[in-house]
């Protein structure tokens, strides 16, 4: 019960930020001063909402955001309303993490990309992807263990999981047994996605 | 084949290119040779449009480039080649998708573009080459991969920027003669930076010399421009020495 509350929590805040974080990334990346799309404004505008996101303590984000997600979830409480906020930090924090990524890039590529008559969108799918998509791999594997850090702590509104469950029985009904035992898997499934991430990574990395 | 007429180039202030005009011979090969920041990479990134004029005109076959937009300067540029000093190949790319991406991007069909990019590999001689990735080829090996990749859309012109300037003298003579053969054979204008006399002379068949942003003369290289272009380059060694200002117009 506790383990599928924190995947569903978890698979979600992936699923956005590959879904929005991804391209959020990428367009800041392109926004950026002497990029494809240069804009100023929009980088500016971009970066401060990422920033801001991402420095809230995770825990007052969840606390501040409960009336945005009672209007959008009907509810601030339980699994579902637990993942919006989740959702909103996972797109700022991979989105982060893929602006580094994309700019690791080598700007020679892209300048042959753009000699050839590449289009924005052939430069992104054609070129940056398929550069940069070791660290992107790397990225993603650095934000789904913070997306299983922050999860922990949804047990405030409700959400659940196993940190939830580590609290309540582990910590609460002086259980340090069963507190030590989630700790543990806990621990290893970390090193299992870690793991997974680097040899995706070293696999696809052909340069 | 290529005019620039009038161009000038600043970045914030400083004038990189200051009003040239320059005729590119369909055909030819044509030299640039100057001295480090003479602004030599700045007109020939015009050439494209990778860089655009702040004022004056860029005009290839009678088209002023400077005033299309965006998609149209796209679908010149898949028929103006470019090879750069560093190949700037995609690293996670083998060989063959290195060169098929051209043809991706001109939208030719998967069935068509295999042919093509063997044809094109088989003339650099890297077809057995063809699965590797970059990192396993040598610097030669990947300006080769570099010059199929810039051809095999078949270009009217080949953009070329110092080619040459990070291989030892026997790879880059090999290189000038790919470089050399496609002219030639496929009767494509050549343009070719360097800051090398031996690359441009062995090369090139007109040269424009440059300092400062602006020409300090277009001279044949047969069979008095040799003289010509090297009074050109001493004149650059003594700027240099003097760190004068040079008033070349
Ligand atoms: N993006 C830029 N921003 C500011 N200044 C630039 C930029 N690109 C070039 N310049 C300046 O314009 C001048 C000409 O540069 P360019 O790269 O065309 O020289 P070059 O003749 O190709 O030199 P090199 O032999 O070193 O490649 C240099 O003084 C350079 O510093
Ligand atoms: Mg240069």
């Amino acid at each position: 019960m506790a383990i599928s509350e924190s995947s569903i929590m978890v698979g979600f805040s992936v699923i956005a930020a590959l879904l929005v974080g991804l391209p959020i990334g990428t367009f800041l990346f392109l926004c950026r001063k002497g990029q494809l799309l240069e804009n100023r404004f929009v980088f500016s505008s971009l970066n401060l909402i990422v920033n801001i996101i991402r420095s809230f303590p995770f825990l007052l984000l969840v606390i501040f955001m409960i009336p945005f997600t009672r209007f959008v979830m009907g509810t601030a409480i339980g699994t579902a309303a637990a993942t919006l906020p989740m959702m909103v930090i996972a797109i700022a924090h991979y989105s982060r993490l893929v602006e580094q990524s994309l700019l690791d890039v080598p700007k020679g590529v892209i300048h042959a990309a753009v000699s050839m008559g590449a289009s924005v969108k052939d430069i992104i799918f054609k070129f940056l992807y398929v550069e940069a998509r070791s660290a992107l791999v790397l990225s993603m594997t650095t934000s789904t263990i913070s997306f299983i850090s922050y999860s922990t702590i949804m047990g405030v509104v409700g959400g659940g999981g196993i940190g939830d469950f580590a609290i309540r029985y582990g910590y609460l009904q002086y259980r340090t047994d069963l507190m030590i035992y989630i700790i543990i898997i806990i621990v290893i499934f970390v090193q299992l996605i870690q793991y997974a991430g680097i040899t995706l990574a070293r696999k696809i990395d052909k340069r | 084949m290529i005019t620039l007429h009038n161009v000038t180039k600043r970045y914030g202030t400083f004038k990189a290119i200051q009003s040239i005009s320059l005729n590119i011979k369909a055909g030819e090969i044509h030299g640039i040779i100057g001295a480090s920041g003479a602004g030599k990479s700045t007109l020939l990134r015009m050439m494209n449009l990778l860089e655009k004029p702040d004022e004056g005109d860029v005009i290839i076959n009678n088209k002023k480039l400077n005033h299309l937009k965006g998609k149209e300067i796209r679908h010149i540029r898949q028929f103006l080649g470019m090879i750069f000093q560093g190949y700037h190949l995609v690293g996670n790319k083998t060989v063959f998708d290195n060169v098929a991406v051209a043809l991706e991007i001109a939208k030719i069909t998967k069935k068509d573009r295999t042919e093509r990019v063997m044809e094109s590999l088989r003339f650099v001689g890297l077809e057995t080459h063809k699965d590797q990735y970059p990192s396993q080829l040598s610097g030669g090996q990947k300006q080769r991969v570099a010059i199929a990749r810039a051809i095999v859309n078949n270009p009217k012109v080949l953009l070329c920027d110092e080619p040459t300037s990070a291989l030892d003298s026997k790879t880059t003579t090999e290189i000038l003669e790919v470089l050399k053969q496609i002219n030639q054979q496929f009767n494509v204008t050549i343009v070719i930076v360097s800051h090398e006399l031996e690359v441009i002379r062995s090369l090139a068949e007109r040269v424009t010399v440059m300092a400062d942003g602006q020409i300090y003369d277009v001279v044949d290289i047969e069979p008095t421009g040799v003289n010509k272009i090297e009074k050109g380059a001493a004149a650059f060694v003594e700027q240099l020495k003097s760190g004068g200002d040079t008033n070349l117009s």
